[in-house]
């Protein structure tokens, strides 16, 4: 059976150690008093929740999966009771508002819970995410009798919260839906039309469920510039906010779906139910996408969750399964004494290692983002947030998928079989490079918004602290070979970039083209500069670095040596431009 | 009960993998993670069940350790311990040093009630307990699978070889935990942020007069030499051939 714990010792030196969370929180007023100690111990209780509660039910939530009955949706058994817990101990309000009854602590911590969540059972961990996406947005744009009504509840996980945009016509392209809202008079609205793809559409874990749906009102300009964001609660609330009367919301169908079988994907049916604007009229998908770079960080943290999950069965099954003769091996060996599993491993944990400093990098200029005094540099990690939102949503859910499969692979016949839960991983990982934007939409949010936002400047930025971190590096010898492989795939990608931005390949059709593999050689030169920043910091650390943190050197020279080669093919790839793509006559397909 | 006083010791957190020191003086313990011994979680929680049932008015937490036994206290705060204190000192106190202290602390408070684990699990010693008990003079039921309060009397019951022995106990008495007494807590979120804003006292060892320097001496910590591959023998006369020659019969 697969277990999981928290890798707190790890998320704790990417924080601690590699970025110095510390000195940031003590900069900014918000969170002067968090030191990293109670961090540590925020997380150490959290990944204990989540190994003790959360990841017992993942696999009986797989082979249950949720059920419509009369209208009704059932989750699998002890998904309620584990909610209930998971609310009572105040998980879902860690980074929520203290307006509001939150605990208001960092998003950089908030995104370390949500990889233990998505890790132990991502199905479930979906319901506390959506609610936060959905109390984020109604605290962003709701007004004030809103606020005051939704979010102490929301923020408790009393009710939780469902994000409806996607309608069957209306998928990436959201200016083609047809949902519609017409105003009752009584300040609120009339709302109809059917959303597919709902997650955490209905269920019986909580006592309401409060949607925010996308609709068009009578005067709305056609396109993405004519949706409003209406909240419209699946039980009607009083004054005093006690649920009454059934609004006029139903469950069409439950999807059918590859994955996540524990987390109610919906059909819904808003049938003239009452619903309450939240922000400006027809500026509803302004207001979803001030949420949008939180909720795509989540997103990209699932897959480095599920992947993390995935690692941790794999590199306990290698050590213990005793298949063939190795070099040095008396006897039969452990199969992790073979080059490939070990090369398997190895892509595993390279990924995940990269992966989580790039979340908590990004989640950190977040943090600085909102709170920071300082509006140079409150502007300044704006920009690198919105440049890493798309690589991180699109690299860790590509690779975090690309990793369960390894994962899977490891075990062979026993990956493929239920028993060990590394199929179910396969399965669940594969819906974090479809929902909140498909990881192509990903590719193209960076190569045609992100590059050239505020005249390149964040993109330069960025690139400017891998050239800061080579420079550090110039002359340690332990760090040489990365350094070299570093920089030379820095290279790849500035000449790519150049060209993107305005060489040959400045062609709008040119940069869709090459998007994906720009995506790709952007996220791997990215986790090269952090394995560099991780293995400087170990080797600063001298006599204190103790064996866990000694192991990353081993492991930031496989990423280096193994894996950043890549880089090479892939600005190749992209060198040749879009001729190849579009020569095959589209009847041809 | 106005006051249970809970002693809680940090120790090697169960999943690390210990290492012993090059020169074999004792367990490297630098950088590794550290936890509260799992039979102190089941004090704390133990105490904190009896005040919550109305049967207590003050769960109290002690520790004698280094700096970092802190966090160890924070924890048993967070489960909802009203205040604690630590006893610095980075020397190995041995479970006689330990009895000493919290006597002395015991003096101070004083509680109505000492719940202790049985044993910690680095060093097993299983003793601290019972030399408290003795230097109080107050009567002691370890090994407790059950605790109930009972008209100012502790009904407390252990498992032992025969079964289940029930104790009745007068107060102020000495508790100490067996693994099923009870499931430790999760703590909340809300509960570990207000827990660093608790009380806690930090004293010193000297402050209680108490010498903490070490009577045993240890000779060698070895880790245990790896299992030998076993051998297959054909016949039973053959077993008892080789068990005799090992000289086990």
């Amino acid at each position: 059976m697969p277990s999981y714990k928290a890798p707190v010792e790890d998320m704790m030196f990417v924080l601690k150690d590699v970025l110095g969370a510390g000195q940031v929180f003590s900069a900014i007023p918000a969170y002067a008093d968090i030191d990293t100690d109670v961090v540590e111990n925020v997380l150490e209780e959290a990944g204990r929740f989540c190994s003790e509660i959360l990841q017992p039910l993942n696999m009986s939530g797989d082979a249950e999966g949720c059920r419509l009955e009369n209208g009704v949706v059932r989750t699998p058994k002890g998904f309620a009771q584990a909610y209930a817990a998971f609310s009572d101990a105040g998980w879902g309000g860690l980074s929520a508002s203290p307006d509001h009854g939150g605990q208001g602590l960092p998003r950089t911590l908030q995104i370390l819970v949500d990889e233990m969540l998505s890790a132990s059972n991502l199905s479930f961990g979906l319901f506390p995410g959506l609610t936060r996406g959905a109390y984020e947005a109604i605290e962003a744009h709701g007004d004030e009798a809103l606020k005051a009504l939704y979010l102490p509840k929301m923020i408790a996980g009393t009710w939780t919260g469902a994000m409806a945009l996607t309608e069957a016509g209306a998928g990436s392209d959201l200016g083609m839906l047809k949902a519609t809202a017409v105003p009752r008079g009584d300040g609120s609205y009339t709302v109809t039309g059917s959303k597919i793809f709902i997650s955490s559409g209905d269920h019986d874990m909580a006592e309401n469920v409060i949607h925010l749906v996308l609709a068009r009102l009578p005067d709305a300009p056609a396109g993405t510039k004519g949706i409003s964001l209406f909240l419209c609660p699946k039980y009607l609330v009083d004054r005093d906010g006690t649920p009454g009367a059934r609004n006029a919301i139903s469950v069409g169908a439950l999807e059918h779906k590859m994955g996540i079988h524990a987390q109610p994907t919906c059909v819904m049916n808003y049938d003239g139910c009452r619903g309450w604007l939240v922000g400006e009229a027809h500026r509803g998908l302004a207001a979803m996408f001030t949420m949008m770079n939180a909720e795509r960080l989540f997103v990209g943290v699932q897959g480095l969750g599920v992947a993390d999950a995935s690692y941790q069965t794999a590199a306990t099954y290698a050590r213990e399964r005793l298949q063939g003769r190795a070099t040095g091996v008396a006897g039969t060996a452990p199969i992790i004494a073979h080059p490939d599993v070990r090369r398997m491993l190895l892509s595993m944990l390279s990924f995940i290692e990269a992966g989580r400093a790039l979340s908590l990098f990004t989640a950190l200029e977040m943090d600085k983002e909102k709170c920071h005094p300082d509006p140079e540099i409150r502007r300044a990690s704006g920009g690198l947030v919105a440049l890493l939102t798309p690589v991180i949503k699109a690299a860790l859910t590509d690779f975090g998928f690309e990793a369960a499969v390894l994962g899977q692979q490891v075990l062979g016949g026993h990956g493929y079989i239920r028993e060990w839960g590394q199929e179910q991983f396969v399965r669940d990982a594969r819906i974090a490079m479809i929902y909140e934007g498909t990881n192509g939409i990903q590719a193209q949010d960076l190569v045609l918004r992100k590059l050239p936002l505020d005249g390149g400047r964040p993109v330069r930025m960025f690139l400017g602290l891998i050239r800061d971190t080579l420079e550090q590096a110039d002359g340690i010898a332990e760090a040489a070979s990365q350094c070299v492989a570093v920089r030379e795939a820095l290279a790849h990608l500035d000449q790519v970039t150049a060209r993107l931005i305005d060489g040959d390949l400045v062609a709008s059709d040119e940069r869709n083209a090459a998007a994906t593999d720009y995506l790709r050689l952007f996220a791997l030169v990215t986790f090269g500069w952090l394995w560099l920043r991780m293995t400087l910091t170990v080797l600063n650390m001298g006599a204190n670095a103790n064996a866990h943190a000694r192991r990353k050197i081993a492991v930031g020279r496989f990423f280096a040596d193994r894996i950043l080669p890549q880089a090479g093919a892939l600005a190749r790839q992209i060198g040749a431009g879009g001729a190849p793509i579009m020569a095959l006559a589209t009847e041809n397909f | 009960m106005k006051k249970i006083l809970v002693p809680v010791k940090m120790v090697l957190d169960a999943n690390a993998r210990p290492r012993v020191r090059a020169d074999e003086t004792g367990i490297d313990l630098s950088g590794m993670r550290m936890s509260i011994n799992p039979f102190c979680e089941i004090a704390v929680e133990e105490a904190l069940r009896l005040k919550e049932a109305g049967q207590a008015e003050e769960v109290v937490i002690v520790s004698i350790g280094p700096a970092k036994a802190q966090d160890t206290l924070r924890q048993a705060l967070a489960m909802g311990a009203d205040r604690a204190l630590l006893i610095q000192t980075d020397e190995t106190v041995e479970p006689l040093a330990v009895a000493k202290l919290l006597h002395a602390v015991v003096m101070d408070e004083p509680p109505d009630l000492v719940i202790l684990g049985k044993q910690a699990i680095d060093d097993d010693c299983n003793q601290t307990g019972q030399m408290l008990a003795a230097l109080l003079g107050w009567p002691q039921a370890t090994f407790a699978s059950a605790i109930r309060a009972e008209e100012g009397r502790l009904l407390v019951t252990r498992e032992i070889d025969a079964g289940l022995q029930t104790l009745s106990l007068p107060l102020p008495a000495i508790v100490t935990t067996d693994l099923r007494l009870n499931e430790p807590r999760h703590c909340a979120l809300p509960n570990i942020m207000k827990a660093r804003k608790k009380p806690l006292t930090i004293r010193m060892p000297a402050d209680y007069g108490v010498d903490v320097r070490r009577r045993l001496k240890v000779l060698a910590v070895r880790p245990p030499s790896g299992r030998k591959p076993g051998i297959k023998v054909a016949t039973a006369s053959e077993l008892v051939g080789d068990l005799r020659a090992a000289g086990l019969v």
